[in-house]
């Protein structure tokens, strides 16, 4: 599914006017890892998945296998699901039809309809419900139809921005299980991105720190979190509830790559 | 088509569609009913009074007004329905064109509709109407191009607005072209309000022509229609006032159908309930027979001791609300006290009913809803007396309250510091120059810098953590032995949300003031608090120490709540803990514990007897019948699908 | 008591020091306002001057008829000007512009300029009374009704004035003219229903322009107040225990009406339009009638001349509600448009 398919930032700016909403970020996404990108509101790192997906114009380049990520035509590696569930899918359109949407063009319609089965299983919602419309489902339900959409264009990379922030805390720990399984079981690379520290801990292999449109910090996520180097690491580790008694994660082993 | 059909079973909606399908028939039918005998001479009877023969007269050729009216019908309405159609098309095409042309060239159709739009249509009818030129077709034109940049504009805000949802952007991410997604995603999603907005153009355009027509710039001799008729009326309003009269009510009613029609399909699509502001999820009244669960009284607490410095004492708080399906109690016999110093923490899901407990201990649910407790003592006052300056006072200086949004907490028009100073004017009747120097000194001893600029500045110049940090400061504009935080740190970013409670604690620890912290982060309400309660569907199910959460938590949903959140120390090997199924809506409260649906431990008893909270020898208190049994905790997906989608397809099936 | 300028707070705006005159809101907002309204009016000129242009056919001959001689519409050709290049007659309309020449009525032979400035007064003043008398019933019925029609309070009233409201809204000034017309003319001829030479006779008209635009105001004005009456900052006076009349008129008011402004201010715009047809049904000898007679009789120097003036009449009333709006409610300033 994924073959040289490392996500490459080199030196991406985003303006906004006068402002630079991200300022020279270079950040890898290596093949099959989850990256985890921390940051406070206006940090810029949902501006950075933005333009990673083409939805803004950027300078500098985003490069997936060394090529330029296509942010034209129907043929587009890299993914992203977002944040908010109720906006996220089309309340017109059945969820199999979201799906169906998303899969790469030139496969017949029992094909298709194979295909959408195939993804509603892999996130765990049964097949038989893809004529349901998103309103007759949770709300963790739909990010999961959300990430299934995803999966259906055939992605190397998926950038999730802040998927579970609206999500009741009940449902939360769903959405993170699969999060993790799909990476093992897949190899699926990620961009994970989220305000909670904890969050990206139990998820990404690496971290990176971002505020004010730079990335600060960036490293093992073991590492980042047992050891900050910058100042803002170590505010926003301090800021953690409960979390300056203890910051050190308990398994610091980092084998949570590629099966 | 429910939504529509609704519209049809208020009295206003039903006379307008009446209404309309009247006016409607009228125009295909008039002319070939009434045709040859509005055209019929009655040389005997010129410029006739109103008569058994004609009803509204006639007019200098001895013609019947009043069948003349009704033949007239349709020129009027299908002239108006065309000058709409004109407006919907061009109004469709300029206000899809900046969605379709990208940022540059769309910015520039904004900006001309923009001023098109500061143009009334009268004005640009009259302007379009000397292009076209006078006569009917010239006044279709000009009606049509009129109309076309109000529902550009109109166009531009429905589009602006889908296309900023998520999954339109999901959609471009797919490769979809923009073309693709105008017709799959964003115009199928408008169309319900511009069929409506259509509906009352219609209305609109047909009056605007009845104008023109009545300036003598519409329809020309020997064609008529209602303007016209009125205009050759008015001439004679002297002689017979009918003439006049019958155009010009024939005008009303039509305009009045088509825009009381369009109204009220346009109120019968949007969802407003008169409950929505505090009533939690308005949604969920589509559920079941809205008879909430049987309110269960709790365990006497009468031993419980309750000494002198208590603050706090709720004994058996409801708050209910009128539903459309019967009442619907949102807070369901909570008790609990707060002692001098302490600090209790509420936790819980979305609609559990813990803000709104919070807000009753404030007195401030408004109607329509009602509050009921056997006890509600703030410093030993009976809160639930009247209304007096003595209790506004007590409340207003003694009851501190932080909301969720500072945002939107604060005046917008009106300067910090007066905002601040008001609660010292009233309550300490201080002058204004005092009172502003107490804010001053209050916003100072929360930690704003430089207070004396800040007061004089407006909230939307505050960032976020300062405007939370000044509505605390407000609070101590008296000196509150209770600070109520609902949700005080949600919309704030995880540095300032370490101020924020930092600031909260360095306040308990100087004055000794209580502090109910409302919240679904157990991880902050584990930090800040001392005791901790436990709220499922409107009832305290657990009431334990801050620091047996982790470990000493009896209650199955507080012990699932724990460990379904991350935090900086859970093992990275073990999945998650999950709660299968969803939080319970407050309109539809199964028998039994509210929670057994979802609960492991649940057994034939928690269907139908809802346990009690007992208190323990600790004072602890939990209610569960399994209270502290072993758990499996779930965290396979399927479980929590199969829940959820039965309780799911249950409530699809009763709103059918 | 530390600080002598307490009571100045209330009235200088806070700014941040030495940052350049850029940095300050109101600044910028003047000049994006005052570049939004010279745009506007550039707009509008050129379209008046391409008015002309844009009738089919030629309009000269529209304007004489198909027996006029040939040395008749040359000649008028020449006197409007249109035989000159395109660009020098638009050089020329914008002149005149700055110095009031604006070309001959072709149906009353005097110059346009004459004819627009004696007959603006007659319905500047119309406008205004119009403009206050809709205001002044709107603003406070609308905010009683939303005191008393507040969260689930009143549904009845609230039927009833909304229906009524609605209904009065939707009929039009010209109808309701000729109803004023045969009601208190003609039935109980208590009032002029012609001219303006008495005071009495601006009082159906008046009427007649205002209660449409009134009704739909006071119904934008309640539906703000409910929903100001909801908003966060209500309850957060509430929670201070502020008498409940500071928390209407103090707190929720100015926030109601800057809402109500931003929706309403186009109505009180179209207001100016709606002169057109009040005149023409009450013989008001003012812009309205005359545009009318000089549309009919093709007399295309005093139309555009006229369109000219409604349209920057309608301008001016939106940008005054705009700087009310940003005197109001500061972040009114600072919000893009």
């Amino acid at each position: 599914m994924s073959t040289g398919s490392e996500l490459r930032f080199d030196d991406v700016v985003v303006r906004f006017g006068d402002l630079a909403a991200v300022d020279h970020v270079s950040l890898v996404v290596p093949e099959g890892e989850v990256v985890g990108l921390v940051g406070e509101s206006g940090s810029g790192k949902s501006t950075l998945a933005r333009a990673a997906v083409g939805l803004v114009p950027f300078e500098g380049a985003i490069t997936l296998g060394g090529e330029p990520v296509p942010t034209r035509g129907r043929r587009r590696p890299v993914q992203m699901v977002f944040q908010d569930p109720q906006s996220s899918l089309d309340p017109r359109m059945s969820i199999g039809e979201s799906i169906a949407e998303a899969i790469p063009p030139g496969s017949s319609r029992a094909e298709r309809r194979a295909e959408v089965a195939r993804l509603l299983e892999l996130v765990h919602l049964d097949p038989g419900r893809s004529a349901a419309r998103p309103s007759e489902l949770s709300g963790g339900q739909r990010q999961r139809v959300a990430l299934a959409r995803a999966l259906a264009g055939r992605p190397s990379v998926v950038v999730a921005d802040e998927i579970t922030s609206a999500l009741d805390v009940s449902i939360q720990g769903a959405v993170l299980n699969l999060v993790r399984e799909l990476q093992r079981e897949l190899g699926l690379s990620m961009l994970f991105i989220s305000h909670n520290l904890a969050v990206v801990r139990y998820v990404a292999t690496r971290v990176a720190v971002m505020r004010h449109g730079r990335i600060v910090e960036q490293g093992e996520t073991a590492r980042v979190l047992a050891d900050p180097e910058h100042d803002y690491t170590r505010e926003l580790l301090a800021a953690v509830p409960g979390g300056h008694r203890a910051a050190v994660p308990t398994s610091t082993e980092p084998s949570r790559s590629t099966p | 088509m429910r939504r529509w059909t609704a519209v049809l079973r208020t009295p206003l909606g039903l006379a307008a569609t009446v209404l309309t399908v009247v006016v409607l028939l009228l125009a295909l039918l008039g002319p070939l009913l009434f045709g040859d005998a509005a055209s019929a001479d009655d040389t005997d009877n010129l410029l006739a009074g109103p008569s058994g023969d004609h009803w509204a007269g006639t007019d200098n050729l001895g013609r019947d007004i009043f069948l003349r009216t009704l033949v007239a019908a349709r020129l009027s309405i299908g002239l108006a329905l065309a000058a709409t159609a004109i407006a919907v098309v061009a109004g469709l095409v300029l206000g899809t064109a900046s969605f379709l042309l990208g940022r540059r060239a769309g910015r520039v159709v904004v900006a001309a509709v923009n001023i098109a739009v500061a143009f009334p249509g009268l004005l640009l009818a009259l302007f379009f109407a000397v292009i076209f030129g006078v006569g009917a077709l010239g006044a279709v034109l000009a009606i049509g191009a009129a109309g076309a940049p109000a529902f550009a504009r109109l166009v531009q805000t429905l589009v602006a607005g889908v296309a900023g949802r998520e999954y339109v952007d999901a959609a471009r991410v797919s490769g979809v072209g923009r073309l693709r997604i105008l017709v799959r995603h964003v115009l199928p999603n408008i169309a319900e309000p511009l069929v409506v907005n259509a509906t009352i153009g219609a209305g609109g355009a047909l009056l605007s022509f009845a104008g023109l027509s009545f300036l003598g710039l519409g329809v020309q001799q020997p064609a008529y229609d209602w303007g016209r008729l009125l205009f050759d009326g008015v001439s004679l309003l002297y002689v017979n006032p009918a003439a006049a009269l019958a155009p010009g009510a024939a005008v009303l009613l039509a305009g009045l159908a088509f825009n009381l029609f369009g109204e009220c399909v346009a109120k019968g699509l949007g969802v407003t309930t008169p409950a929505s502001v505090l009533a939690p999820r308005p949604r969920g009244l589509s559920a079941t027979a809205g008879t909430a669960g049987p309110s269960v009284p709790e365990a006497p607490t009468d031993d419980e001791h309750v000494g002198d410095d208590v603050v706090l004492d709720v004994r058996d708080l409801e708050v209910s609300f009128p539903g459309p399906r019967g009442v619907v109690r949102p807070v369901r016999g909570v008790s609990f006290s707060v002692r001098r110093g302490e600090a209790v923490g509420v936790v819980g899901e979305s609609g559990s009913g813990k803000s709104l407990t919070a807000l009753a201990v404030a007195r401030l649910v408004g109607e329509p809803g009602r509050v009921d407790a056997e006890r509600l003592e703030l410093l030993g006052t009976d809160l639930q007396g009247a209304d007096t300056r003595a209790q506004r006072r007590l409340l207003g200086t003694g009851l501190s309250l932080v909301f969720q949004d500072p945002a939107t907490s604060f005046n917008p028009t009106q300067r910090m510091g007066p905002q601040l100073a008001e609660v010292s004017r009233h309550h300490h009747d201080l002058d204004r120059r005092a009172a502003l120097a107490r804010a001053v000194d209050r916003l100072r001893s929360v930690r704003i810098t430089d207070p004396e600029r800040r007061a004089r500045q407006y909230p939307h110049e505050f960032s976020g953590g300062m405007r939370q940090r000044a509505m605390i400061g407000m609070g101590l504009m008296g000196s509150p032995s209770l600070i109520v935080a609902d949700e005080p740190t949600t919309a704030l970013d995880v540095t300032v949300q370490q101020q924020v409670l930092d600031l909260l604690a360095a306040i308990r620890e100087a004055d000794d003031v209580a502090l109910v912290l409302i919240s679904h982060d157990v991880a902050v309400v584990r930090e800040v608090c001392d005791r901790v309660l436990v709220m499922y569907a409107g009832r305290v199910v657990e009431d334990l120490p801050a620091a047996d959460l982790a470990s000493a938590a009896r209650h199955p949903y507080t012990r699932a709540l724990v460990a379904a959140v991350p935090d900086m120390t859970t093992d990275l090997e073990q999945p998650l803990a999950t709660i299968p199924g969803r939080p319970v809506d407050p309109a539809d409260v199964p028998a039994g514990c509210a929670y057994a649906d979802r609960c492991p431990l649940a057994s034939a008893r928690c269907r139908t007897e809802d346990p009690p909270l007992e208190t323990d020898a600790a004072g602890r208190r939990v209610a569960c019948w399994h209270a502290g049994e072993p758990i499996e905790l779930s965290t396979g997906l399927e479980d929590a699908e199969d829940a959820g989608d039965d309780v799911h397809e249950r409530e699809t099936v009763e709103a059918l | 008591m530390a600080l002598g300028e307490a009571p100045a707070a209330v009235t200088v705006p806070a700014r941040t020091p030495g940052t350049g005159l850029w940095s300050r809101p109101w600044v910028r907002f003047a000049a994006r306002r005052t570049g939004r309204l010279l745009g506007s009016l550039w707009v509008l000129v050129t379209a008046s001057f391409l008015m002309i242009h844009l009738i089919p056919g030629d309009p000269v001959r529209n304007s004489l008829g198909p027996t006029a001689s040939a040395e008749l519409v040359a000649a008028r050709r020449a006197e409007l000007g249109l035989d000159d290049p395109f660009l020098l007659q638009y050089w020329h309309f914008v002149q005149g512009l700055f110095t009031g020449d604006l070309g001959t009525s072709l149906s009353l032979r005097l110059p346009v300029y004459d004819v627009v400035t004696q007959r603006l007064p007659t319905t500047l003043a119309l406008a205004l009374l119009g403009f206050l008398v809709a205001v002044a019933i709107a603003v406070p019925l609308g905010v009683c009704m939303g005191v008393l029609t507040r969260r689930g309070h009143g549904r009845r009233t609230e039927l009833g004035f909304t229906t009524t409201s609605v209904v009065l809204g939707l009929v039009p000034d010209f109808l309701l003219g000729v109803a004023f017309v045969y009601v208190f003319g003609v039935g109980l001829g208590w009032l002029p229903v012609a001219g303006n030479t008495t005071p009495s006779a601006y009082v159906l008209p008046v009427l007649s322009l205002a209660i449409g635009p009134a009704a739909v105001l006071a119904r934008i004005v309640r539906v703000e107040m409910v929903a100001v009456l909801q908003a966060d900052f209500v309850r957060t006076a509430r929670a201070k225990r502020l008498p409940d009349r500071t928390v209407y008129l103090r707190h929720a008011l100015p926030n109601a009406l800057t809402a109500s402004l931003t929706l309403g201010g186009l109505l009180l715009g179209s207001m100016v339009a709606g002169t057109v047809l009040v005149e023409n049904v009450f013989a008001w000898p003012g812009l309205g009638s005359t545009i009318v007679s000089s549309i009919l009789a093709k007399d295309y120097p005093l139309v555009q001349a006229i369109v000219l003036v409604y349209g920057a009449g309608v301008l001016l009333v939106n940008t005054a509600v705009d700087v009310a709006l940003a005197l109001l409610d500061p972040r009114s300033m600072i919000r893009e448009d």
